[in-house]
């Protein structure tokens, strides 16, 4: 009887892995407010969509690389990924003591987590798609008015990053069945580089230098949505072949 | 963006270096992992005709995105192709092509492109006007350091940047002053490139 226990314990992580990758959560989208300004819209219009439950891992992204070489990092064209890449790992198709099988795979560049999640039959999720599903909390599919769920998101920020990244999948799920859209790691979104936040001084005194055609730079909705902020702060100051130590990704997928 | 630009200065010196090394190569040597070819994108031009840009490798590239419906910011993209033109002798001008890619290939069909390249007058031995594949856009951008939204008008917020490629689509330069008065380090970078054997 433990045995056949121990063996449905272990189904789920096989079928997950052998589907490639997490289960899909279906999200039914509509109407959201941002807490960005849109110079051009004060509320989006969400198509349904399916997220992964949670951060792609480890052994996930190796089994990637293992059938697409082309994405080792001792092979990997350097205009598509920065040095960093997957620097954690012990070798180009060894993960090691620093990354373990279940945490969420970081060190990945735009360009990578893209071919990820194309390989899968998937793309990265959009900026609105990614925000719209962390708004939710346990129990509210928007808690983002709530000050003590704000305070929660920001208690993760203040902490330091240098301690070993939690496994992914062990948070409780949101409202929408999703997990670790905060306190886990940051994610890339597909259109992160639509994410034009003005450098303040960049812009300052220096008419001819024309750093945007059209309407201008994106600016806050929600000013208290620090959370918010700070992610599109991070994804605004990133190069599509950047990587870093908690930068990780999830994949989406339209409902058809 | 500014760690990058550093970096991109710094990079010059060992650029020549490896390309005296290209030359002994022979002439379907592998791309350099740093070329931005590594990223496969096939364009159509405004002749209707697709090609993989990687044809362009061989001859330094002056590259810049735009869009032709822009009434602002693009035309002065435009100006900053022909002023690099005019800052160069024939000789020079002859080994130099000029790539402007599409981030709105939705409405950048050939005939589009076409229009701006007979109204601006740019001649089509050294000008290409070229839209990726919707799906390409972002990863092409990508690697060139562009970044966009497209605005519910059809119009798009970008980031506008001249980047200077060598024959192997190696990022010598960029620089994002853009009009008829060009960035003069810059000028001077496409020249060296063009110097390069």
């Amino acid at each position: 009887m433990r045995h056949i226990a121990a063996l449905l314990l272990a189904l789920p992580a096989a079928a997950a892995l052998a589907a490639g990758g997490a289960a899909w959560v279906k999200l039914p989208g509509g109407a959201f407010r941002s807490a960005l300004k849109y110079e051009d819209a004060s509320e989006l219009q969400i198509a349904p969509f399916e997220l992964q439950k949670r951060p792609v891992t480890n052994a996930e992204f190796l089994a990637f690389v293992q059938a697409n070489p082309q994405w080792r990092r001792d092979r990997v064209a350097s205009v598509l990924a920065e040095p960093r890449y997957l620097s954690q790992w012990a070798g180009p198709t060894t993960l090691g003591d620093a990354a373990q099988p279940q945490q969420p795979v970081v060190q990945v560049s735009w360009f990578a987590a893209s071919a990820y999640c194309e390989a899968q039959g998937a793309r990265l999720p959009t900026w609105s798609e990614w925000e719209y599903a962390a708004a939710a909390d346990e129990t509210r599919r928007d808690a983002r008015s709530d000050p003590a769920w704000r305070e929660r998101i920001l208690a993760w920020y203040s902490r330091p990053s240098n301690k070993a990244l939690p496994r992914a999948g062990l948070q409780a799920p949101n409202a929408w069945g999703v997990q670790d859209m905060h306190g886990l790691v940051w994610e890339w979104t597909d259109d992160f580089s639509s994410l034009l936040v003005s450098g303040d001084n960049r812009m300052q005194g220096d008419a001819d230098r024309l750093k945007f055609c059209g309407a201008g730079a994106l600016s806050m909705d929600d000013r208290e949505n620090y959370a918010v902020l700070m992610r599109v702060a991070m994804l605004s100051s990133l190069e599509a072949r950047d990587t870093t130590a908690n930068l990780g990704f999830r994949c989406a997928r339209d409902v058809k | 963006m500014k760690t990058f630009r550093n970096v991109l200065f710094g990079l010059p010196a060992a650029l020549l270096l490896l390309a005296f090394a290209a030359v002994a190569a022979p002439a379907q040597a592998p791309l350099p992992r740093d070329s931005v070819y590594q990223l496969p994108a096939v364009l159509t031009d405004q002749h209707g005709k697709a090609w993989d840009w990687r044809s362009k490798r061989g001859t330094p590239q002056v590259v810049a995105m735009f869009y032709t419906s822009c009434r602002y910011v693009c035309p002065l993209i435009v100006d900053s192709g022909k002023a690099v033109e005019h800052a160069l002798g024939p000789e020079e001008r002859a080994k130099l092509g000029i790539l402007l890619i599409s981030m709105d290939p939705a409405r950048d069909d050939p005939r589009a492109l076409m229009q701006v390249a007979s109204k601006r007058n740019l001649d089509a031995a050294h000008w290409s006007l070229a839209s990726p594949p919707a799906d390409s856009v972002r990863s092409v951008a990508g690697v060139l350091g562009v970044r966009y939204r497209q605005l519910a008008d059809g119009e798009f917020n970008h980031t506008s940047a001249l980047v200077l490629l060598d024959r192997e689509g190696r990022i010598v330069a960029r620089t994002e002053q853009v009009g008829t008065r060009l960035d003069p380090e810059f000028v001077a970078q496409v020249r060296q490139v063009l110097r390069a054997p």
